[in-house]
């Protein structure tokens, strides 16, 4: 009796997490329709659409995958979604026009560019408290807080910068001018190097974190494709070290790139207005978020062939996976 | 003596400092606006803010200096605005022997002919307020550049989107002032050059109220030829806004008023363009119209500059601006620069109507040896001036 109970109990939460996982998902964020899509990866298939706040745009997991946290722009405000029952569980004071973010390794700040009013407000994910906001440049666009937690870097798309902030004392202590419109950064895994798009000046910069010097500038020419067209905004760094992917926006093409010699390998034709990206959580895909055609594409790591394309809402914007 | 030191005191304090990127530097911008009295209209519902062009420069002082602070720039905005063209220009001279050398100028084109007179060789001077072609043509004043768009720009974006929708046939409506007369000669060039057909020509002289008769007046007087759009010429908006709905043909109604060929506009909101508007309107309390907007990527390409290359002198910006590495991101989906010859900023043309964003040209298939930006407005070759030699 006793034991049987136990096996149920067993039984049940064995269900409960395999209800609450729902396999490998990804959630996309639909800008112009003020809700999520889930895509399941194993079928492919939008199982799930969820309506959150206006205008979401960045989202980002909780280090132990538990939340989903929700740029709402014109909600003004960071939304937390529970992904057990996906229901939004608390807005976080995110400041004005959140529209990107990054957590710090420690699951708990999170930096957040409020693009109105030039500032990046940090908040304490627990206590739901603001913990500082440091004045940055106009725009404040992307974010990402280095590997072992030192640097949260924002770029600004007016100002053209990548505003360097030490999470210790949150003051901004060094700035590193990039070409126009600079839009996404990512850090190496190893943390010794940065990523940094420029939108308008259609360069990716690497920047060399000890130093805060540009150390490469990578172009991009695509034949049939006007030069101004091609519009680097996100950046993904496989996991192996060997590729960086750029979504290349009006382009319609994602360029892979050799991460040690910085050569540009390929070009990738996607959908439409192609913005951010996301690996699965083997790493054996990258899927991409393409605005104006409304879909998401998924690149096969491997051979590097665009497999299959997948509608979601309008104007998908950001990307995450769950394993 | 004693007049020579103040004098280079004076200068020290505004002028060059050594270009190390982080020494504090102050920048001094002048801007010039000069209030025009557009004659009384029929369509006077919603007046052009006097303020137009100001809140641009503004607001661009407010950008350039947020930039500014992580490399100890200061800029400083120094405003003049009137209506009489003989103040402006005595002020505007006054600014320049106080040290001042950047101007961005919202003037009509004489006005901007007699700053140049006025203002030593080493002034740059930006164009923030006439379309004029013959600016940009053979009245070629001296180190000129331009950030509003000229008339040929706007008519030949237009002229592209009609060709490219098939709308070949066109009805040009005008107006009986010289800025009517200008916009008419651009579209007729416009049509000469991508194969747009005026199959007639009508010069508006009535003057009934339309407020009150347009359903009655406007029919007969755009009846007779066939046609696929009616194109008017109404910069001041005098009678163009009671055309659409009221022509003899049911057709669309294009050029200065219906769907226009601008410079900026509300409803472009693409390219991050909804954060430029909200900042704005959060300033002025109300739309960013082209005079602000020219007047913005004036001290916006100013600032720029100054950015690149921790200078104020006058003569390394314009060297800078006119250079290959300058590049502006100014929310029109691609960087601009400025041209050679004419010292006009490249530029897409948005076509708009008063609630929607319709087409931005240049239009896919208008080719050109060097940028598809130059298909807009006079290229090298049609134009006798040359900013850089």
């Amino acid at each position: 009796m006793k034991r049987s109970r136990f096996v149920m109990s067993l039984l049940a939460g064995a269900l409960a997490a395999a209800g609450t996982a729902h396999a490998s998902v990804a959630y996309i964020s639909n800008e112009k329709d003020d809700t999520l899509s889930v895509l399941d990866l194993n079928s492919w298939q939008v199982v799930e659409t969820i309506e959150v706040g206006e205008r979401p745009r960045g989202i980002a997991l909780s280090k132990d995958g538990s939340k989903l946290y929700i740029c709402a722009s014109d909600s003004d405000t960071v939304q937390v979604m529970d992904l057990a029952t996906r229901r939004i569980i608390a807005n976080l004071p995110s400041g004005a026009d959140p529209e990107q973010f990054a957590l710090h390794p420690d699951n708990r700040k999170l930096y957040i560019s409020n693009e109105d009013d030039a500032l990046v407000t940090v908040v304490d994910t627990q206590t739901h408290e603001v913990l500082a906001q440091i004045e940055v440049g106009v725009e404040p666009e992307g974010m990402a807080v280095s590997p072992d937690g030192r640097w949260a870097v924002n770029t600004s798309e007016t100002t053209n910068m990548l505003h360097w902030i030490d999470t210790q004392t949150h003051a901004l202590v060094d700035n590193t001018l990039v070409d126009q419109r600079p839009r996404h950064v990512e850090f190496r895994e190893d943390g010794q190097l940065l990523w940094a798009s420029a939108e308008i000046g259609g360069t990716v910069s690497v920047v060399d974190v000890p130093s805060r010097q540009i150390i490469k500038k990578l172009t991009f020419e695509i034949k049939g494709i006007h030069p101004d067209k091609i519009q680097p905004v996100g950046v993904k760094l496989s996991r192996d070290g060997r590729y960086a992917f750029v979504a290349l926006g009006p382009a319609n093409h994602v360029a892979v790139v050799d991460a040690n010699s910085y050569e540009v390998l390929d070009y990738l034709l996607v959908g439409r207005r192609v913005w951010h990206m996301a690996f699965t959580p083997d790493g054996r895909y990258l899927l991409t978020t393409n605005g104006v055609s409304g879909d998401v594409s998924v690149i096969n790591v491997d051979d590097l062939k665009v497999e299959r394309s997948i509608k979601v809402g309008r104007y998908p914007w950001g990307v995450v996976t769950t394993p | 003596m004693l007049r020579n030191r103040l004098l280079a005191a004076g200068i020290a304090c505004l002028l060059p400092f050594s270009p190390a990127a982080r020494s504090a530097l102050n920048v001094d911008v002048a801007y010039v606006g000069q209030i025009i009295d557009r004659g009384p209209v029929l369509s006077n519902i919603i007046p052009e803010p006097d303020d137009a062009g100001r809140q641009g420069a503004q607001l661009a002082i407010a950008d350039s200096n947020t930039t500014g602070r992580f490399l100890k720039h200061h800029y400083e905005l120094h405003t003049i605005e009137g209506e009489d063209a003989r103040q402006l220009v005595a002020d505007s001279r006054a600014l320049y022997d106080r040290g001042l050398r950047l101007f961005v100028l919202n003037t009509d084109a004489a006005t901007l002919a007699a700053l140049r007179e006025a203002l030593p060789d080493d002034s740059l001077l930006i164009n923030a307020g006439s379309r004029a072609d013959a600016l940009r043509t053979d009245q070629c004043i001296d180190q000129l550049l331009h950030t509003i768009p000229s008339r040929a720009m706007l008519a030949d974006a237009l002229a592209q989107w009609l060709i490219y929708r098939r709308w070949n046939r066109w009805l040009l409506v005008r107006g009986n002032t010289a800025d009517d007369q200008a916009f008419a000669d651009a579209i007729r060039r416009a049509a000469k050059r991508f194969g747009g057909r005026i199959v007639a020509e009508k010069a508006w002289s009535f003057d009934t109220d339309l407020r009150r008769t347009a359903q009655k007046e406007l029919p007969p007087f755009t009846a007779g030829a066939e046609y696929d759009v009616v194109v008017v010429a109404d910069e001041r908006g005098d009678f163009g806004e009671y055309l659409p709905y009221n022509t003899g043909l049911p057709r669309p109604v294009v050029g200065t008023q219906g769907l226009m060929p601008v410079g900026w506009h509300k409803m472009i909101e693409a390219w991050g363009a909804a954060q430029l508007h909200s900042r704005f309107e959060a300033q002025a309390q109300r739309w960013m119209n082209e005079k602000d907007y020219a007047s913005w990527a004036g001290v916006r390409t100013l600032a720029e500059a100054v950015t690149r290359t921790g200078s104020n002198d006058p003569a390394r910006l314009r060297d800078y601006i006119l250079s290959d590495q300058f590049e502006l991101a100014a929310f029109k989906g691609r960087k601009l620069n400025f041209r050679h010859w004419s010292g006009q900023l490249r530029q897409p043309i948005a076509l708009v109507h008063p609630r929607a964003l319709v087409s931005q040209s240049p239009q896919d298939g208008f080719l050109h040896p060097h940028t598809d930006l130059d298909t807009l407005g006079f290229d090298e070759p049609e134009s006798g001036c040359r900013v850089v030699e």
